[in-house]
C-alpha cells in the first residue's frame, strides 16, 4: 500500500516540474528539500514510502500484543477462581502457572495422561464375586454409576439404581472404616453366608481367599486390628474381603498360615491353621498362583487362583459345573472395568502330592538353564482338574469422576491416549474402567512376547534381537493397519495396545509415521509398560506428526518430561510430590477438572482470543484504510487524516477496553451448556474461529466500514457549506467527524459481535464513545499551542452543527448494516454449533431432554470411546441380537 | 491488619484458631464475578429483533432524508466558473503567462439571479485541483508565529518562505505565501453591493490562534510573489481572510469564505461582477468558481445526505420486508448438520 503510494506519489511530485515549469507552484517545487523535490523524485518517492510506512503502521496492531498479554493474565486469574476446580479435600485451587496457553486449551487434540495417581487413585476395592454360578456384590463402580446416569430415562435401570443407591448409603458409614473394601451384599456379609444354598462352596471361595496369597499381617499391638503388607494392592484386598466376610487371616508363619474362621457345623469361631507345603508364585506367563495346603483333617488342598484364559482350561470335567454362569459374570465384570481372577481348588492325594513334591524340589535346586521351564513343566501337571469356586472381581478405584469426565472428553472429538508404566493387565482394565476400552472393540496388541523372540532373548545376540524385534514389530503395525482397513475405514471400534519394549522399535525414526497412522486411526491407544523417555517420545510424536495440539497430564516425577514435551502440560497436584507440578503449565488437584478446564475454560478463552484478533484487525483496518483513502486525496503526500493525538490515542483510549472486556468476559455460551454440549469444543479443534477464511472475514470487514465511512463522510461533506453559518468544512472537521464514525463504528460492531452483556460490557463500550467526545472537547480547550488543529473544534464547530450528528448516525447505521445483515442471515439460516446451543437457550427447550438429544446428535460424529459409546453399542448389540432372533 | 486485630479481640481462643484456618484456605471466594456468573443480557438475533431494527431504520431514516433533502433543495446557490472566461482570448493559448504578466487583469462577470436569496448570501471561491492538504504545504506554517510576536524568530518550519535577507516573514511559510488574491466587487443595478467581510473565520481563530499584536513583516518582499500581499498595520486578529485561508482545506476541491452580502438578493436580479484575476491556478490546471450561496439548519447544498437517508431507509424497509417472508417462507431449522465444517471434514480428512 504504502508503495502504490510512493510511486504515485514520485510521479506527481516530478511533474510539479516538467522542463522548467512549475505546475503546482504554491508548494514551492523550485526550492524543496529532499523530501518534496520534482528533480529527485524516486529518491523522495523512497524518502515517501519511509514516511508512509510510518503511517500505515496503524493497520498493525500493536497494541495487540500488549492487550492480548493483559487478557490472558486476566483469564488466568478467572481459572484460578474458579470454585469448580477447587479441591475441597486437599485445598487445592487449580493454579495456571503461565498465561500464554489459554487458547491453546480449547483446541486440544489429544489428550495423553498418565495412569497412577492420575486416572486412578492407586487402590484396590473388592467389589464383587461370583461363586458358584451366583453373583453376590452389589457395590457400584463408577463406570456403572456414570452409565446409570446416562441411562437415567430407562425405567429398568432406574429401579436397579435406587438400589444401588440405598446400599452405597448405607455403606457410608462402614466404607470409612475399611480400605479397600466395597462390597455390599446382605446374602453373605455378617455371616449370613451359612444359609446360602452352596455354603460349602462359599466357605471354600473364602477361605481360598484368605490362605492363597503372600500377604504378611501385622497386628497392632494396641487395637488388635490386623493390617496387611502386600506386594501388590489387589491381594491386600483379597485377604481384606476374606476378613470381613468372617475369614480372618491374621497369622503366617514360615509353614503355616493362621485364619479364624465361621465352622459351617457349629456356627462358631475357630481357629485354623493351614500347613504351606508349596508356593507357586504368579508370574506374567503363568498368569496363576497356587499354594498347596494341608488343612487340620490332614487333607491336602491345592488353592489355585488366575486369569480366566489360564484357568477355564485347567478345570476337571466335573469341576465345570458352573462354568457357563462365571464366564458370564467375568465377561461382566470385566466389562465394567473390574480386574478378574478365577479361584478353583484341588484336592491332592497323598500319593501325586508325594511325586509331584520330588519333582519340584528337583526342578528347583537345578541350576541349569532352563530351570524356569522345569518347574513350569512340574506346576502345570498338578494345576490341573480344577474344580471352580467361583470369580472375583476388585476395582482398581479410579479418582472421582473420572469416567465421567473421559465421557465427555470424548464426546468433544478429544482423543485420550494413556500412557502408563503398569503392565499390559493393569493398563487394559482401567481402560476398560474408564471405558477406553470396551468389549466390542478390535484391540490391536502389539508386543514382543512372540516365542520366537522370547528363545531368541536367551541366546542373547543383542543385534539379532534388534533386528528380530524391529521386523516383527514393524509386521504387527502393518498387520493392524491392514485389519483397519478391512473394517471399512470404520475406525471406530478399534483399540491400540502397545508395550514398553514395542514402542521401542515403534518410536524408531523409519517406523514412527507408519506407527502414529495407525494409532490416531484408532479410537483409543494405550502405551504400556513405557518409560518416562518413552512417554516424552510419544508426546513428541503425536505433537509434531498431527500437527495439532497435545495435552499431556499427569503426577509423578516419572510424567515430567511428557509434560514438557506436550504443548500444555497439566500436572497434578495430588499425593506423589511436587515435580509434575512444577514443570507442568497448569495444575489442578483431581483428573476431573480436566474436564472444566478444556471443556469450559479453554472454548471460552479459545473463542475470545480467536474473536479478540480477528476484532483487533478489523478495527486497525477499519482506522488505518480510512487515512490511506484521505491519502489518495492528497496526492499521496502522508498528510494524516486526524490530529496526531487522535491518532496516537485511537487504539489507547478509544477502542481498547471494550476488545479487553471481549477478551476477558465474553462467553458464547454459559460454563453449563459448555458441559452440556460438549462437541462445541470441536469449535476449538477444527479452529473454526480462527481459520484464514474467518480472519479475512473480518478484514473484509474493516475494509469496506473504512471505505463506507470514508467516501460518506467525505461525500457528505464536501465543499459546500456545512453549518448554518456558512463556514465550510477544513481538514480537521473532515477529520473529527470520520474519527467519531470510526469510533462509534468499532465499538458498535463490537457490540454486535459478543453476545454476553453484563454491566462491564455495558460501561466498556458506552464510556469508550464517551470518552472521545469528552477528550475532543477537553483537548480542544487547551491552549491552542497544545491542541494544534483541533483546538475548540467540537466545542465550535461540530456540536452546534446539526450535519455533524446526521452525518454521524447516518454514517454509523450503514456502516453497520452488512455485518447485521450477514449475522442476521448467519444466525437464522447457518447458525454455527454455538449458535444453535444459543438457539435452544433462548428458546427455552433446553430443558426438553429430547430436543437438546436432537442438537447434540445434529453434529455428532459418534463417538468412540467412553460410556456413551459402550451404551450405544450396547443398544446396538442388542438391537442386532433381536434382529436375528 | 486492623481485621487481624478484631477478630482476637471479638473471638475466644477456639473460635479464633477456626477463624485463622478459614482465612488461609486456599478456596476461592464465591462471587458472580469470579465465577463468571454475572448477570448478563444475551441478545440473539431473532427474527423479531432483526425486523424490528430495520423497519425502525427504515421509519426514522426516511422522514430524516426528506427533512435534509428539503433543507438542502431550499439552498439557493449559483456558481460561476470564471479561470477560463476571464482571461483574454489573444492569451488563452498560454494562460500560465497571461497570469504571471504585470498588466491589469480586471474582468467583468453577469450573473443572474433565478430565485430570491435572503441574507445573509455567502460568497464563497471555489479552487479546484488545489492540494491544500499536502504534507508539505500543511505543515510549512508557524503557528507559534502568528499567536505572538515574540516567537517571530522562530521560523524554521516555514522554509523556503522563511527569511529574507535574515529578517523573519510574518506570517511565515507557503500557506500564507499562497494567499488567494482574487477580488470580487458585486453591484445591481450599478448600486454597489456592500460585502461584509467580518466574521467570516472561525471565532477561536481570531481569538487565539492570530496575535491581536502580530503585523505583517516583510510578508511577499521576496521572490517569487506568491499571493495576496497584506496590510502591514492591521494586525493578524482582522486579516480574515488570511485566517480562512490557513485553516487548510481536506480534499483538493474546496471553497473557502469570501465575504457575506448582508441584502436579500431578489429573483431577477442581474449582479454585476468585477473580477481582478490574479491567482493563478494555472499552472495546475486548478478551476476558479465564484459562488454566491445561501445557507439552511443544515448548511450548503448538497443533496447527498438526503438522498443517502432515503436510499439507505427505503433498503432498510425492504429487508424488513425480505427477512419477514425469509422467515415466514423458510422457518428456521435448527441448521442442518453438514453445515458444519466438521462433519464435512471428519467425512474424509481423517
Amino acid at each position: 500500500m504504502a508503495f502504490i503510494g510512493s510511486v504515485i506519489f514520485g510521479v506527481t511530485t516530478r511533474q510539479d516540474l516538467k522542463d522548467g515549469v512549475i505546475k503546482r507552484w504554491y508548494l514551492r517545487p523550485d526550492s524543496s528539500r529532499i523530501f518534496f523535490d520534482p528533480k529527485r523524485a524516486p529518491l523522495a518517492a523512497v524518502y515517501h514510502f519511509l514516511t508512509a510506512i510510518m503511517l500505515y503502521s496503524y493497520f498493525i496492531p500493536i497494541s495487540l500484543y500488549v492487550s492480548i498479554e493483559i487478557v490472558k493474565v486476566l483469564q488466568s486469574i478467572f481459572i484460578n477462581q474458579d470454585i469448580h476446580m477447587y479441591y475441597e479435600e486437599a485445598d487445592k485451587p487449580a493454579r495456571a502457572r503461565t498465561s500464554n496457553l489459554n487458547e491453546e486449551l480449547g483446541q486440544v487434540d489429544t489428550i495423553l495422561s498418565d495412569k497412577t495417581g492420575t486416572l486412578t487413585c492407586n487402590s484396590m476395592e473388592f467389589i464383587k464375586c461370583s461363586i458358584a454360578g451366583t453373583a453376590y456384590g452389589r457395590g457400584v463402580t463408577e463406570v456403572e454409576m456414570a452409565m446409570g446416569r446416562r441411562k437415567g430415562s430407562s425405567l429398568v435401570f432406574q429401579t436397579n439404581e435406587n438400589d444401588d443407591m440405598e446400599f452405597s448409603k448405607e455403606a457410608i458409614t462402614e466404607e470409612s472404616t475399611v480400605k479397600g473394601f466395597n462390597f455390599r451384599d446382605e446374602r453373605i456379609m455378617k455371616g449370613n453366608w451359612v444359609t446360602e444354598m452352596n455354603a460349602n462352596m462359599i466357605q471354600k471361595f473364602f477361605r481360598l481367599l484368605a490362605v492363597c496369597h503372600t500377604v504378611i499381617p501385622e497386628v497392632d499391638e494396641d487395637t488388635e486390628k490386623i493390617t496387611y503388607e502386600a506386594e501388590s494392592p489387589d491381594e491386600a484386598a483379597f485377604v481384606i474381603a476374606a476378613r470381613e466376610l468372617g475369614f480372618e487371616f491374621f497369622n503366617r508363619t514360615q509353614t503355616t498360615i493362621a485364619v479364624r474362621e465361621l465352622d459351617l457345623v457349629t456356627g462358631k469361631r475357630v481357629e485354623r491353621l493351614y500347613k504351606i507345603l508349596n508356593v507357586l508364585e504368579f508370574n506374567s506367563t503363568r498368569k496363576r498362583m497356587s499354594v498347596i495346603v494341608q488343612d487340620e483333617d490332614g487333607k491336602l488342598l491345592l488353592f489355585c487362583k488366575g486369569a480366566d484364559n489360564v484357568m477355564f482350561e485347567r478345570l476337571s470335567k466335573n469341576g465345570r459345573e458352573f462354568e457357563e454362569e462365571t464366564r458370564d459374570h467375568v465377561h461382566e465384570y470385566a466389562d465394567a472395568g473390574l480386574r478378574t481372577l478365577i479361584l478353583a481348588y484341588r484336592e491332592l492325594d497323598e500319593k501325586e502330592y508325594k511325586v509331584f513334591n520330588e519333582k519340584i524340589s528337583e526342578a528347583k535346586s537345578s541350576v541349569s538353564v532352563d530351570r524356569e521351564s522345569l518347574i513350569e513343566e512340574v506346576t502345570e501337571k498338578v494345576e490341573k482338574d480344577l474344580t471352580l469356586l467361583g470369580a472375583t472381581a476388585v476395582e482398581d478405584k479410579l479418582q472421582n469422576g473420572v469416567p465421567d469426565c473421559i465421557d465427555k472428553l470424548a464426546q468433544a472429538g478429544i482423543k485420550i491416549w494413556v500412557l502408563t508404566g503398569d503392565k499390559m493387565e493393569t493398563a487394559i482394565n482401567i481402560g476398560f474402567a474408564c471405558s477406553l476400552l470396551r468389549q466390542d472393540m478390535k484391540q490391536i496388541i502389539i508386543n514382543l512376547e512372540t516365542p520366537e523372540i522370547l528363545s531368541l532373548e536367551k541366546t542373547g545376540e543383542k543385534d539379532a534381537i534388534t533386528k528380530v524385534s524391529k521386523e516383527n514389530v514393524l509386521a504387527q503395525i502393518i498387520n493392524g493397519k491392514t485389519q483397519l482397513k478391512y473394517s471399512g475405514g470404520n475406525s471406530d471400534a478399534f483399540a491400540l495396545i502397545i508395550d514398553g519394549k514395542s514402542l521401542a522399535y515403534a518410536l524408531d525414526d523409519d517406523v514412527k509415521h507408519i506407527f502414529l497412522e495407525l494409532a490416531v486411526s484408532c479410537a483409543s491407544v494405550i502405551c504400556c509398560r513405557s518409560s518416562p523417555k518413552q512417554k516424552a517420545l510419544v508426546t513428541r510424536l503425536v505433537k509434531s506428526g498431527n500437527g495439532k495440539t497435545t495435552l499431556a497430564i499427569g503426577d509423578g516425577a516419572n510424567d515430567v518430561g511428557m509434560l514438557q514435551e506436550a504443548d500444555i502440560g497439566v500436572g497434578i497436584s495430588g499425593v506423589e510430590g511436587m515435580q509434575a507440578v512444577m514443570s507442568s503449565d497448569i495444575a489442578i488437584a483431581q483428573f476431573r477438572y480436566l474436564e472444566r478446564l478444556l471443556l469450559v475454560h479453554g472454548h471460552w478463552c479459545y473463542r475470545r482470543i480467536s474473536t479478540m484478533i480477528c476484532y483487533f484487525f478489523y478495527k486497525n483496518i477499519t482506522f488505518g484504510f480510512t487515512l490511506f483513502l484521505y491519502e489518495t486525496y492528497t496526492t499521496f503526500s502522508s498528510t494524516p487524516a486526524y490530529n496526531d493525538w487522535f491518532l496516537s490515542l485511537y487504539n489507547v483510549f478509544f477502542s481498547s477496553l471494550p476488545v479487553i472486556a471481549l477478551g476477558v468476559f465474553d462467553q458464547d455460551v454459559s460454563a453449563r451448556y459448555c458441559l452440556k454440549f460438549p462437541l462445541l469444543y470441536q469449535e476449538g479443534v477444527q479452529n473454526v474461529l480462527f481459520s484464514w477464511r474467518r480472519i479475512l472475514g473480518w478484514m473484509f470487514n474493516g475494509f469496506y466500514s473504512a471505505i463506507i465511512v470514508f467516501y460518506l463522510c467525505k461525500s457528505s461533506l464536501q465543499s459546500q457549506a456545512f453549518n448554518h453559518d456558512g463556514k465550510t468544512a477544513g481538514r480537521e472537521i473532515l477529520g473529527g467527524t470520520m474519527y467519531t464514525c470510526i469510533v462509534w463504528v468499532v465499538n458498535l460492531q463490537l457490540a454486535l459481535a459478543i453476545s454476553y452483556f453484563t454491566l462491564i460490557q455495558h460501561i466498556v463500550i458506552w464510556s469508550s464513545i464517551v470518552v472521545w467526545y469528552f477528550f475532543i472537547t477537553v483537548y480542544g480547550e487547551l491552549p491552542s499551542n497544545i491542541s494544534t488543529g483541533a483546538y475548540k473544534v467540537f466545542v465550535e464547530a461540530l456540536a452546534p452543527s446539526l450535519s455533524y450528528w446526521l452525518i454521524t448516525l447516518f454514517v454509523v447505521v450503514t456502516t453497520l448494516m452488512p455485518y447485521f445483515i450477514y449475522s442476521a442471515l448467519q444466525m437464522s439460516f447457518f447458525p454455527m454449533y454455538h449458535g444453535m446451543i444459543q438457539w435452544l437457550r433462548y428458546e427455552g427447550q433446553c430443558n426438553d431432554p429430547e430436543y437438546c438429544d436432537m442438537v447434540r446428535q445434529r453434529s455428532i460424529r459418534p463417538t468412540t470411546v467412553g460410556f456413551t459409546a459402550r451404551l450405544e453399542a450396547k443398544k446396538r448389540s442388542v438391537r442386532r441380537s433381536e434382529s436375528e432372533s | 491488619m486492623s481485621s487481624s486485630a478484631t477478630s482476637s479481640v471479638a473471638l475466644g481462643g477456639g473460635s479464633a484458631e477456626a477463624s485463622a484456618s478459614k482465612n488461609t484456605s486456599k478456596r476461592p471466594k464465591y462471587s458472580r464475578f469470579t465465577q463468571q456468573e454475572l448477570p448478563a443480557c444475551k441478545p440473539i438475533l431473532t427474527p423479531k429483533w432483526v425486523i424490528l431494527t430495520f423497519l425502525i431504520s427504515g421509519v426514522v431514516f426516511i422522514p430524516l432524508g426528506v427533512i435534509c433533502l428539503f433543507a438542502s433543495q431550499g439552498v439557493t446557490e449559483i456558481v460561476d466558473r470564471y479561470d477560463t472566461d476571464c482571461i483574454p482570448l489573444s492569451s488563452r493559448d498560454n494562460k500560465v503567462r497571461y497570469i504571471q504578466g504585470l498588466e491589469d487583469k480586471r474582468c467583468n462577470r453577469t450573473i443572474m439571479v433565478t430565485k430570491t436569496m435572503k441574507n445573509p448570501v455567502y460568497i464563497y471561491y471555489q479552487l479546484e485541483n488545489f492540494y491544500q492538504n499536502h504534507r508539505r504545504y500543511v505543515k510549512s506554517r508557524q503557528d507559534g508565529q502568528l499567536r505572538g510576536p515574540k516567537d517571530e524568530h522562530d521560523v524554521k518550519s516555514c522554509a523556503p518562505e522563511d527569511t529574507i535577507g535574515g529578517e523573519p516573514i510574518v506570517p511565515c511559510g507557503l500557506v500564507a505565501w499562497s494567499l488567494f488574491n482574487d477580488t470580487y466587487d458585486f453591484s445591481r443595478n450599478n448600486e454597489k453591493i456592500p460585502v461584509n467581510k467580518k466574521g467570516i473565520s472561525w471565532k477561536s481563530d481570531r481569538e487565539s490562534k492570530f496575535g491581536k499584536n502580530v503585523f505583517p513583516k516583510n510578508f511577499q518582499k521576496g521572490s517569487p510573489i506568491g499571493g495576496k500581499s497584506l496590510d502591514q498595520h492591521v494586525p493578524l486578529s482582522e486579516q480574515e481572510d488570511l485566517i480562512v485561508w490557513m485553516r487548510t482545506a481536506a480534499l483538493p476541491i474546496f471553497r473557502k469564505l469570501y465575504g457575506k452580502i448582508d441584502t436579500d438578493l431578489q429573483a431577477g436580479d442581474t449582479i454585476k461582477v468585477l473580477l481582478q484575476n490574479n491567482y493563478n491556478t494555472y499552472s495546475f490546471n486548478g478551476k476558479k468558481k465564484l459562488v454566491l450561496s445561501t445557507t439552511s439548519w443544515l448548511g450548503g447544498r448538497n443533496d447527498f445526505l438526503g438522498i443517502a437517508y432515503l436510499t439507505v431507509g427505503s433498503i432498510c424497509l425492504f429487508l424488513a420486508f425480505f427477512f419477514s417472508v425469509l422467515y415466514l417462507a423458510k422457518p428456521r431449522q435448527l441448521g442442518d448438520p453438514s453445515y458444519l465444517s466438521w462433519n464435512r471434514s471428519a467425512g474424509g480428512g481423517r
